[in-house]
């Protein structure tokens, strides 16, 4: 590590982290040398406004999808149908899991719309998703929910505005996929997210979904630089949704309850062996800028 | 007893606890000055069991600690004090490297002590009794007749915001904090004491730490906890007499009497989500604990030891620590100016068989004066804010009254059982 201690310059500091992080294709020393003209057409290179413009585009199109299906979830809690409020729980999620490392910017927002129990401080109030999940399935009951569901669709509507004001650049994209799945490695896999509706999966897909659209989005700053880091990504994100097949039913997905002790390995495995390559973009795209 | 082939292996080791080995056996008079001035081999160093306050607090931190935690499984006030006697006794013993009983006596009966410590000296093991709530009556019978001796101060800690605590590595009626300078020795003063208590007391839970993540004293190099990083770099010393007597000690006029010169003892088992940790950058690494990786540095700083200046403000206009990291958080100037005594360790226990991850983290244990003016607030500033609260997670937890130290022929808890 001595030598990546000495590195004066920022930049040069990052690509130096990243190759002294053990990834088997060599990363080279930041150049002032631009890649473009060198390794390919010019068209393939974006810039980094075209990256963040494509995932401001997708961060926007879920919180508009966001506010629509949690407004759906809440009337119906609101309006008591408990059958309906289920059914409509872990799609009305599906939306802010794909993006949620942008909703944690916002401070309080995110625990409000989506802190467990043991996320509460002592005194705290349970508010969003799960403390109506909580309601929906171990009382099975929508009762007294009205002012939670309110305050959550509130919420979302709040998070829609906020998130256009958002700054991004390329590393805060490629690092909010990296933190998507420590999401799924810290939370998901151990069914502890979705504890009373079990509907873990929905949140687990949604998650990799979403920064696998992240690194759509800043792919081509790597394919430039590192190809065969870029393909052992893309392979990364096919192994870990085909790891997901088997679970699927229907428009969803069966219960986290069904999963034996072997899948939750197994997919815990395929997730950290995606993360690890995919932790070593941010600073690619900061040297290919 | 003395060191065998153990000393040149660990030799290495003591260069740096010289110092540290010179206070601790200063009491001894010829033997501590000796020690001090050869740089002693901190295996053959002994720790003195009897004093004041007990030892494993204000002792320079020693590299290993076996720490357990026991129930109580007899209802006798009587049987509880003899079990006390005996630990005392057999403490004492293994303080001074010696066995709890002859190792090689009766060929038909098992042996009275275990035998893994014989040859390894005393390793400067430190032996520190507590007492829990539970022993008090808690939430239970009291059973012992304590509970109007309950201490405010050993009020139940409130849940905090983040906590993931499993009850089978969380409380206790007693515990035992074993630390030295070799793991073996620590293991067998558990496994002895355990074995001295079997039917009067079960281990509840216990948690081995292969290396020290604080240092207690101005001599002792800072070390390095799992994340990496520098950890206890402005730690209370254990040789600051008027922070100690300020922070830790129960002083001479607190209440209960019977507390007085202990402290309280706070553990948490706090696990680290290490493969997420790897894959975070080094930039946002710093940005989370507040500390340069490499030196040890405070954001803005150049070495270790440099002031941690919180109203720093970069070039952007932003605080050059930022107002999540981990040392803006826990320092006393944000927190009202609370001191606490850390004396944590490193662990592991493999691997998580859900995750296949790895099973290890910082196992936390710090002393003061009143845990609802110490741990309590600091801890959940800390699970309120704090950046790193996205790589750890505390899973077990305890809370001990410590009492005072004692004197050659009593023995620990007196002053509680009167």
């Amino acid at each position: 590590m001595t030598s990546c201690r000495t590195a004066g310059l920022a930049l040069a500091a990052l690509v130096l982290v990243a190759a002294c992080g053990g990834s088997a294709t060599p990363i080279p020393i930041a150049s002032s040398v631009p890649v473009v003209g060198s390794t390919g057409p010019e068209a393939s290179i974006p810039t980094a406004a075209d990256a963040v413009s494509t995932y401001r585009a997708y961060i926007e199109m879920n919180t508009d999808l966001l506010v629509t299906r949690t407004k759906a979830f809440t009337d119906a809690v609101i309006a008591g149908k408990l059958a309906e409020a289920k059914a409509l729980y872990a799609p009305a999620r599906e939306p802010y899991e794909r993006i949620e490392p942008v909703a944690e910017v916002f401070g309080d927002l995110d625990p409000a719309i989506d802190a467990r129990i043991n996320d509460v401080p002592a005194g705290g109030t349970f508010t969003g998703f799960h403390r109506i999940e909580e309601a929906l399935w171990t009382k099975n009951s929508t009762a007294g929910m009205a002012p939670i569901a309110k305050k959550l669709q509130a919420d979302v509507i709040q998070l829609q505005a906020l998130v256009k004001t958002v700054d991004l650049d390329p590393a805060t994209i490629a690092n909010g996929a990296v933190g998507l799945l420590n999401e799924v490695s810290s939370s998901k896999i151990t069914g502890e997210e979705d504890r009373y509706s079990h509907t873990d999966l929905w949140d687990f897909e949604a998650n990799v979904v979403g920064a696998q659209e992240a690194w759509n989005s800043v792919k081509a700053f790597v394919v430039a630089r590192s190809p065969d880091l870029a393909a052992t990504i893309d392979s990364g994100f096919a192994a870990v949704l085909a790891g997901l097949d088997p679970f699927k039913k229907g428009d969803g997905f069966v219960s986290y309850t069904v999963l034996k002790p072997a899948d939750t390995l197994a997919l815990s495995q395929l997730i950290d062996a995606l993360a690890d390559p995919l932790s070593q973009v941010a600073a690619i795209v900061v040297t290919a800028q | 007893m003395t060191a065998g082939p153990a000393i040149s292996r660990r030799r290495l080791l003591a260069g740096g606890l010289a110092a540290g080995a010179g206070f601790a056996v200063g009491g001894l008079g010829g033997f501590g000055v000796a020690r001090e001035s050869q740089a002693a081999d901190p295996q053959t160093v002994v720790e003195p069991f009897y004093g004041v306050h007990q030892a494993g607090i204000a002792t320079a931190a020693q590299e290993r600690i076996q720490f357990a935690a026991f129930d109580v499984l007899t209802s006798k006030r009587d049987e509880l004090q003899a079990l006390l006697r005996s630990w005392t006794s057999a403490a004492a013993l293994m303080a001074t490297g010696k066995p709890v009983g002859d190792p090689a006596g009766d060929p038909n009966a098992p042996p009275i002590d275990t035998g893994e410590a014989l040859e390894l000296g005393p390793a400067r093991l430190t032996l520190t009794f507590g007492f829990g709530p539970s022993l008090f009556a808690g939430p239970g019978p009291d059973r012992f007749g304590l509970a109007a001796l309950r201490p405010a101060a050993l009020a139940d800690l409130p849940p905090f915001a983040h906590d993931e605590l499993d009850p089978t590595i969380s409380d206790g009626d007693l515990c035992v904090q074993a630390c030295a300078e070799d793991p073996q020795v620590a293991f067998h003063a558990i496994r002895d004491l355990a074995r001295i208590g079997r039917g009067t007391v079960a281990i509840r839970w216990a948690q081995l730490g292969f290396g020290r993540t604080s240092s207690t004293t101005a001599a002792q190099a800072t070390p390095r906890n799992l994340l990496g990083f520098l950890d206890g770099t402005n730690n209370v010393h254990g040789d600051d007499q008027p922070t100690m007597d300020a922070n830790i000690w129960v002083a001479a006029g607190d209440d209960p009497p019977w507390m007085r010169a202990g402290t309280y003892l706070v553990a948490r088992r706090i696990r680290m989500r290490i493969e997420a940790w790897d894959r975070d950058s080094r930039g946002d690494q710093e940005a989370t604990i507040g500390r340069h990786k490499v030196s040890g540095a405070p954001l803005g700083g150049v070495n270790e030891r440099d002031t941690v200046d919180l109203a720093a403000l970069g070039p952007d206009g932003k605080p050059v620590i930022p107002m999540a990291a981990h040392i803006r958080l826990a320092a006393p100037a944000t927190n009202g100016g609370i001191r606490i005594l850390r004396r944590g360790y490193s662990f592991t226990d493999g691997i998580d068989s859900l995750t296949g991850q790895l099973d290890g983290g910082l196992f936390f244990a710090c002393f003061q004066r009143d845990p609802r003016t110490g741990f309590v607030p600091v801890q959940t500033r800390l699970a309120a804010s704090d950046a790193l609260n996205e790589y750890i997670v505390h899973v077990g937890s305890g809370l001990f009254a410590v009492p005072p130290g004692i004197a050659e022929g009593g023995y620990i808890g007196q002053t509680l059982f009167g």
